[in-house]
């Protein structure tokens, strides 16, 4: 009745993986919208975390250079929501493989990087709206104020949207190694929330120890907050290292090699991974 | 319609499947029956190109599922042992989905969606996430996702684990009608029942071969003929049955004392029992259970496979 030949012309291919990577993304949105009490939840724990830091380490951190310490801890939450959308890529994605629904992508004629190419789009507006919500929060409630140019504001949000889908990237890759969900997000937030307090979003470097701040000055969470406050106009700490003394560059750099190398890996993966 | 020859798939050092060969032709219900650990699931798995063979080569539907793979996948449908569906969405929404993913047109894919859910009688349930569905509701919903591009030919991987036995029946009464309208189906079961009510083929695989092959009937003639069984009511009764016996079968009666039960190989089945009952009745030998008995696929699967018999056996008895 319906019969069926794959794409004859390169064009009609094109046309199709971008469909399919569309179609994959409607599936991530209408999955969300059946849920909105856990897209409320994954609002409100950055809301947490700019009150809770801006208040309560707020009121006793003073910074060596001077300046609003909520003005220079936006960029540092912004970044560390960013950095965790890797766990929630990685949770779904090994829900999704071990209930089997990979297995039947995999036998039907899809591109093959579409899957997760879609999924990755769909995080990534999840990615903007955590965003906007922050800065809401953080302009009505932690008195956050951005002093660049509106441009540079926006190439602020960019740059951090584009660390957050290399994120997202490295956790779809580690989501295709484990079982289920509960291993996916101790395989990534174990190590991935630590790490977000091992860089300068928190806290200025001057006070580490000289090993750790070494590590903390080459963690590129901590290029992608000197670069969000360099765009934001923010309040940054006196820079001694070469990713820190570049931002922009080196968060660009950052991100774009993780995606670089994840990616494919992840693609790779997807289409040996057998399912369990 | 499928065709394998040789295939081997290793995975690290278990060889889990050591060249297999297995035709099905068009049309036909293929029964790969197995114990666990057999090889069935990465056979129906290397079929669907979900694995790629380290050697040997296979064909579906015309196509080899190494070298033309994507034509393979519009012309095949998957039911895989776990129920491949989006636990969120709805069955409706589910359908579409993987419509789409067909590059079926967005209004072509509602349409189709629309038979499926009508065919399988989960319209009321349509618009209802497939979370809240039961286990009979899902398997038919997996079946029609994997029924979307009426695919010539079907794999099914333990369609019926888990289900109820009316949704079984229901189920079956399914694959039946899909094959009478033309489909090839290959499916894996661990149920010896499943595969003697709906192949016409059985190929029964063990530690990654296919160690037997056939219809069910002369799978089950391999295993041994039809027996005659007798217990007497008494020990004395014994020897003069034995004595009876002797005289109208052929056969050499094997003889269980402690039990006061004879079994005799026969050739000709019914005939053998009425001349025995004739024989038994004319030297007044007292009878408790007279029976004739068939080998069960299950003696089959067990004398095929080392597999340690997990019931004991069926016997089917025409008195």
């Amino acid at each position: 009745m319906i019969t069926l030949e794959p794409p004859a012309t390169r064009a009609q291919r094109l046309r199709w993986a971008l469909s399919d990577t569309f179609v994959i993304a409607g599936r991530s949105y209408s999955q969300l919208r059946t849920q909105p009490g856990q897209i409320a939840a994954e609002l409100v724990a950055p809301v947490i975390m700019t009150i809770l830091f801006g208040y309560v380490f707020g009121s006793a951190i003073r910074l060596p250079g001077g300046g609003d310490y909520r003005n220079y801890l936006m960029p540092g939450i912004f970044m560390q929501v960013m950095a965790l959308s890797a766990v929630a890529a990685a949770t779904s994605v090994a829900e999704d493989m071990a209930r089997g629904i990979i297995d039947r992508f995999r036998a039907q004629p899809i591109a093959r990087a579409a899957v997760l190419a879609g999924r990755s789009l769909a995080d990534l507006s999840k990615d903007w709206l955590s965003l906007a919500t922050m800065s809401v929060c953080g302009l009505l409630i932690a008195g956050w104020r951005p002093h660049g140019t509106p441009l540079g504001t926006l190439a602020g949000f960019a740059l951090l949207a584009l660390f957050g889908y290399a994120m997202i990237w490295l956790g779809t890759y580690i989501g295709l190694f484990v079982k289920n969900g509960a291993q996916a997000d101790a395989a990534t937030f174990g190590w991935l929330f630590p790490m977000t307090f091992l860089a300068n979003a928190f806290v200025p470097l001057e006070g580490l120890p000289g090993w750790l701040r070494a590590i903390a000055d080459w963690n590129p969470m901590s290029a992608v907050v000197s670069a969000a406050r360099e765009l934001f106009g923010n309040p940054g700490s006196a820079a001694a290292s070469w990713p820190l003394q570049h931002p922009v560059t080196a968060a660009l750099c950052w991100s774009l090699l993780i995606i670089a190398v994840f990616a494919p890996l992840a693609v790779r993966r997807y289409r040996t991974a057998a399912s369990r | 319609m499928i065709h394998a020859e040789g295939v081997r798939k290793r995975f690290g050092t278990t060889e889990a499947l050591r060249g297999v060969d297995l035709d099905v032709p068009r049309g036909s219900v293929c029964g790969l029956l197995g114990p666990n650990g057999a090889g069935k699931t990465t056979m129906v798995r290397v079929l669907t190109t979900l694995l790629r063979p380290d050697g040997g080569s296979a064909r579906v539907a015309g196509c080899d599922v190494a070298g033309d793979a994507e034509r393979l996948r519009y012309r095949i449908g998957l039911a895989g042992q776990h129920a491949a569906l989006d636990e969120l969405l709805t069955g409706r929404r589910n359908l579409e989905l993987f419509g789409r993913l067909y590059h079926l047109p967005r209004r072509t894919a509602r349409r189709r969606a629309e038979e499926l859910l009508d065919r399988f009688g989960l319209t009321e349930a349509a618009n209802r996430p497939v979370r809240t569905y039961s286990g009979g509701m899902r398997r038919r919903l997996d079946l029609a996702a994997s029924l979307i591009v009426s695919p010539p030919v079907l794999f099914m991987d333990e369609p019926t684990t888990g289900l109820d036995p009316r949704s079984r029946l229901a189920l079956w009464d399914e694959l039946r009608a899909l094959v009478a309208e033309g489909t090839t189906l290959l499916l894996t079961t661990q149920y010896l029942d499943e595969a003697d009510h709906l192949a016409d083929r059985i190929a029964v695989m063990d530690a990654g071969r296919v160690v037997a092959a056939g219809s069910p009937s002369a799978l089950k003639a391999k295993v041994g003929g039809d027996r005659v069984s007798i217990a007497f009511r008494d020990a004395a009764d014994l020897a003069p049955g034995v004595e009876a016996v002797r005289g109208v079968l052929p056969g050499e009666p094997e003889i269980d004392a402690a039990e006061r039960r004879l079994v005799v190989p026969v050739s000709d089945g019914a005939a053998s029992l009425v001349r025995v009952a004739a024989a038994l009745g004319a030297a007044g030998v007292g009878v408790e259970d007279l029976g004739l008995r068939r080998p069960t696929l299950d003696e089959v699967f067990l004398a095929l496979t080392d597999a340690p018999a997990k019931e004991p056996t069926k016997e089917k008895e025409a008195a």
